[in-house]
């Protein structure tokens, strides 16, 4: 077909126009495409490398070694031990379901680890190790080593955790660290990543809790190169951590030992305070428990037989618990009356058996009375009556003051759980609190130990030591952090009349030397080491007129609860003091029975340096003695194998 | 003009042909299938196997048909337009029932040797068949209404069968390469006009019927143009493949991280990094320097199909070539604007450096028409 060549010309104008046309469109959108690459690439390609960088590099952290924990000898009371625990990768093992039961022939699974295993096996990319089984044996571990080429994927990993070698010695001093929780999470403001790292061990009660930013050290990171699924490539450079710091306590591992031991199962706190340091030697309540059982997890049942115990093994009775202290206040009443003036050592006052303040009697435990008595008869024979009439004469602001010097109604800065203030009460409080007016009965009460007053076992030694040397002695736990020295809790001068604490002194030595002394039976002979002391026996309950009536119910013929706290205080040697101890054995009875024999053998320990000669006790105590420090002896030793198979 | 006006002995014949192809355009398709190959071999991780290694061949295999193709003269082409086309629509339907489906659409016959994507096909032959028309059509019926619908049905329906599969990106890619030549062969621009505004009107339709039951589109392709629209609103999801597409180019910089040093693809950041983002890795490794050198390339082909069109008075020669290069410049444009967040992700290959048999073999094949239309034009 022949065409018009006037019409091709036209057509093939029209389709050049055209052409050229779309060749414009396609320059202009390359020319679009050039400029979005050079935006990119020229104008944004910083922002994009930053981005690229962020895709590629994982900060992954290194968990800092947690610094260990040692008494005033080098004694281990809290260290890391190497943790095995079996790993599965499901990439290398293949047939996962296999490999897991050959690896069940070998050691126990536990059903409720496996489940968990395998649901972190479904969720997470199968490169990544899951955790068959924690806290595996030696024996376990090498038996899966020894076993490895039948078990594709399956290796044994070290970490570290932590164990207490002295179990229930130290619980309420070391505490117990456990894995991150939740509400440890939400208690810190702005908590350290390395916090949120699986199984990662915090402190959770005592001193691991308290001295958590020493002992736990500074994290290390490393940077590794991922890809997208989140494989590790290589590392490409690492920044190493600081191990936690290393603290020595001024316990000494074996008194604490011994003192649990001789508490046995009482409810009961003792306390043994070097007077020249305020270190505290020892610091036990009982009943304890093991902290090790808290480090992986407590089961339901060891922990509901802890909380149910009416004994309270959970407690620290040392500085939480708080008790009236009864008779073993009386020295501070004393010392507020003297350093006012108002009355000499040799001034008498006439004890009928009772006082009558205000048309209310106030009853001395002895119900004839002890007839004319100064100040070493009162307190050797524990005269209320003398100290009513003292404390009426000087009020109870100079008490209450007096009470804050001695270290009373104060907190004492330990880095121990729960630290209580006790209560050194005055009028201001009483306003205060209860919106009540002070009374002349309350002031009665207060210079026994009775009423609102209330002080903790280890403020009770720092009493004591505070009479023994008229030095501010502060209580001191941790000598030393990474083996540098921390102060020394010797303290400044009270600042009180030397005479008048020589005398109160006297007169603390007449409770355990004089034989009409309420601690003459638990007296110590050896000459060196003589103690001064005082008992307090402080109720739990009012006693009803009608009651005194018929008779004082005796302490024996009441249920626990409502018995009476047996309280006793000393230091030794009289002449130069080296320790104060305190023990309060809770509804122990009185305190010249229950708990001023505990006191001597603590004290008689601490100042031997172990077990003392049977010639430092009376002569007719000393079979008793004996048989005691044989018992003693015998329930120690299968608590201290445990150590020796951790050390092994 | 036909091919019986053609002064046969002034074309060139026997070997001398091979002295009259369009060399510089073979030179440019060499380089830039080099290009592939060197990214192939570095997105392997520095290794010829598993992609490189079969692409050269495969390229190889590809000139050779290109060769024959151009030795082929042009008439004979205008002539088989038609059965080409029909063999592309059979191959469209065979598609349906006995196609392989890949990434949620029914997209290749498996021969064995190769897969062989219809669609792929469909591209070339249906410009062929329209360059045929309008070299056929008398001038003055160009605009006439009836000559119009003819070659709207005749984009419509593979179209029609593609977006069955479905496969939107290859569908559009359709209708513009073939709206592209009826633009080129005259058609009026009251016409295009008309159409652009019916787009538009049916683009909001397709957004109007969302979660209705007329929903035009799936589910997965709303999802994508929402990606599009907004890349930060799923980034480890839809998203992510274009976000860590755009980090990946833009990390390139100015020059690049260097061969095989790109952490966005060796790291496995980037998706399909062998075939659809295989550019993000070339821009991410030679930086913008790279990129700009391979869209010079792909803009000199065209540049030289445009030469080759305007110097031709043979009207079938003239579309097929510049039809053939529309569709060229459609797949890198799409393919770079989708990997720069320009444009969705619809799955489009970057021709000649994507991993891939069959889009590459009938891409060359393409080009053999291009170089017949150059060797046997009249003189």
């Amino acid at each position: 077909m022949r065409r018009n060549p006037r019409e091709l010309e036209h057509t093939h104008k029209v389709f050049s126009r055209r052409a050229l046309l779309v060749g414009g469109i396609q320059a202009a959108m390359v020319g679009g495409l050039a400029m979005r690459m050079r935006y990119m690439q020229v104008e944004q390609a910083d922002q994009f490398r930053l981005l690229a960088e962020e895709n590629r590099i994982n900060l992954r952290l290194i968990p800092p070694t947690r610094g260990e924990i040692f008494d005033r000898e080098g004694r281990i009371l809290g260290r890391n031990i190497p943790s095995y625990r079996i790993v599965l990768v499901p990439e290398d093992a293949g047939d996962v379901d296999k490999v897991v039961a050959d690896l069940g022939q070998l050691v126990m699974l536990d059903p409720e680890e496996l489940e968990r295993a395998r649901t972190e096996m479904r969720r997470s990319p199968p490169f990544l190790p899951i955790t068959l089984a924690d806290q595996v044996t030696w024996e376990d571990i090498s038996r899966v080593a020894v076993n490895a080429p039948a078990l594709p994927g399956v290796t044994p990993e070290v970490g570290l955790t932590r164990v207490y070698p002295r179990h229930e010695d130290l619980a309420h001093v070391v505490g117990y660290v456990g894995p991150v929780s939740d509400y440890d999470l939400s208690q810190l403001e702005d908590p350290e990543p390395v916090l949120r790292i699986p199984r990662f061990q915090i402190g959770k009660v005592g001193l691991e809790a308290k001295q958590e930013d020493l002992l736990r050290g500074k994290a290390g990171s490393k940077r590794v190169e991922v890809n997208a699924s989140g494989r590790v490539m290589r590392e490409l450079d690492r920044r190493e951590g600081e191990p936690g710091a290393d603290l020595q306590l001024t316990i000494d591992a074996d008194l604490q030992e011994y003192v649990q031991a001789r508490l046995g199962g009482e409810s009961a706190a003792a306390v043994v305070l070097d007077c020249a340091t305020g270190d505290l030697r020892a610091i036990s309540s009982s009943p304890s428990f093991d902290p090790n059982l808290f480090v992986r997890g407590i089961s339901v049942a060891d922990y509901r037989a802890l909380t149910e115990d009416k004994y309270r093994p959970l407690a620290n009775k040392t500085v939480q618990g708080v008790y009236p202290p009864g008779s073993t206040f009386k020295m501070v009443t004393a010392m507020a009356a003297l350093e006012e003036g108002l009355i000499g050592p040799d001034d008498t006052v006439y004890c009928p058996g009772y006082l009558e303040v205000s048309s209310r009697r106030f009853h001395c435990w002895k119900r004839g009375g002890h007839g004319h008595v100064d100040l070493q008869n009162s307190l050797k024979q524990s005269c209320d009556v003398y100290y009513y009439d003292l404390a009426l004469k000087v009020g109870i602001d100079k008490i209450s003051a007096m009470a804050n010097r001695f270290g009373l109604g104060v907190r004492h800065d330990l880095p121990m759980s729960a630290v209580a203030a006790g209560l050194a009460p005055d009028r201001a409080w009483k306003k205060r609190v209860h919106d009540q007016e002070w009374l002349v009965g309350d002031t009665a009460n207060a210079a026994i130990g009775q009423g609102f007053m209330l002080a903790s076992p280890m403020q009770l030694a720092v009493m004591t030591a505070r009479i023994a040397t008229g030095r501010e002695v502060a209580p001191r736990l941790v000598k030393s952090v990474n083996g540098v020295e921390t102060p020394s809790g010797a303290g400044e001068p009270l600042g009180m009349n030397e005479n008048n604490l020589r005398q109160l002194r006297r007169a603390m030595y007449a409770v355990s030397n004089d034989r009409r002394g309420t601690a003459y039976g638990s007296r110590i002979i050896d000459d060196a080491f003589r103690m001064a002391g005082k008992t307090g026996t402080s109720q739990v309950r009012n006693i009803t007129a009608a009651e005194r009536a018929a008779g004082v119910i005796r302490n024996e013929d009441l249920p626990w609860e409502r018995r009476d706290h047996a309280l006793f205080v000393s230091f030794a040697p009289y002449e130069n003091p080296r320790y104060a101890v305190s023990v309060v054995i809770e509804h122990g009875g009185g305190g010249s029975s229950a708990a001023a024999p505990v006191a001597r053998d603590v004290m008689l320990q601490a100042l031997y340096g172990g077990k003392p000669p049977l010639d430092a006790y009376p002569k007719k105590d000393r079979g008793r003695i004996q048989a005691l420090q044989e018992r003693l002896e015998r329930e120690q030793r299968p608590r201290a194998r445990p150590d020796e198979k951790d050390r092994a | 003009m036909s091919y019986l006006e053609y002064n046969v002995k002034a074309t060139p014949s026997g070997l001398r042909k091979v002295l009259y192809m369009n060399w510089p355009l073979t030179l440019l398709l060499i380089s830039t299938a080099c290009v592939g190959f060197l990214m192939l071999y570095s997105v392997a991780g520095g290794s010829f196997s598993p992609w490189a290694e079969p692409q050269m061949k495969r390229f190889v295999l590809g000139l050779a048909v290109m060769g024959v193709v151009a030795m082929v003269p042009i008439w004979f082409w205008r002539n088989m337009a038609v059965v080409a086309y029909g063999l592309s629509i059979l191959l469209l339907v065979a598609v349906e029932f006995v196609g392989a489906t890949g990434m949620g659409a029914q997209r290749w016959i498996d021969l064995g040797f190769m897969r062989l994507q219809p669609s792929e096909l469909m591209k070339i032959t249906l410009v062929m068949l329209l360059a045929a028309y309008y070299d056929w059509l008398p001038a003055p019926r160009t605009s006439r209404p009836f000559w119009v619908l003819v070659p709207v049905v005749m984009i419509l329906f593979p179209t029609f069968l593609v977006l069955r599969q479905p496969d939107l990106g290859t569908a559009i890619l359709l209708m513009t390469a073939g709206g592209g030549l009826m633009f080129l062969a005259g058609v009026h621009w009251v016409y295009f006009a008309a159409v652009i505004a019916a787009g538009v009107g049916l683009v909001s339709a397709v957004f109007q019927s969302r979660g209705t039951d007329w929903q035009l589109l799936k589910n997965y392709q709303y999802r994508r143009i929402d990606t599009f629209l907004d890349p930060s609103s799923d980034p480890l999801g839809a998203g992510y493949h274009i976000t860590q597409s755009k980090i990946a180019l833009g990390s390139g910089g100015w020059s690049g991280r260097g061969f095989m040093q790109g952490t966005q693809s060796r790291l496995n950041f980037l998706p399909e990094k062998h075939t659809d983002f295989i550019f993000t890795t070339l821009a991410e490794e030679f930086g913008f320097i790279g990129g700009m050198s391979l869209l010079i390339l792909y803009a000199l082909i065209l540049v030289f199909c445009l030469s080759t069109a305007l110097a031709t008075r043979d009207r079938f020669s003239a579309l097929v070539t510049l039809g053939i290069s529309i569709n060229f410049f459609l797949y890198f444009a799409v393919n770079m604007s989708m990997v720069m967040g320009l444009a969705p992700v619809v799955g489009v290959p970057l021709p000649m450096v994507s991993y891939g048999g069959s889009a590459m073999l009938v891409l060359l094949a393409a080009f053999g028409i291009v170089h017949s239309a150059h060797i046997h034009r009249p003189r």
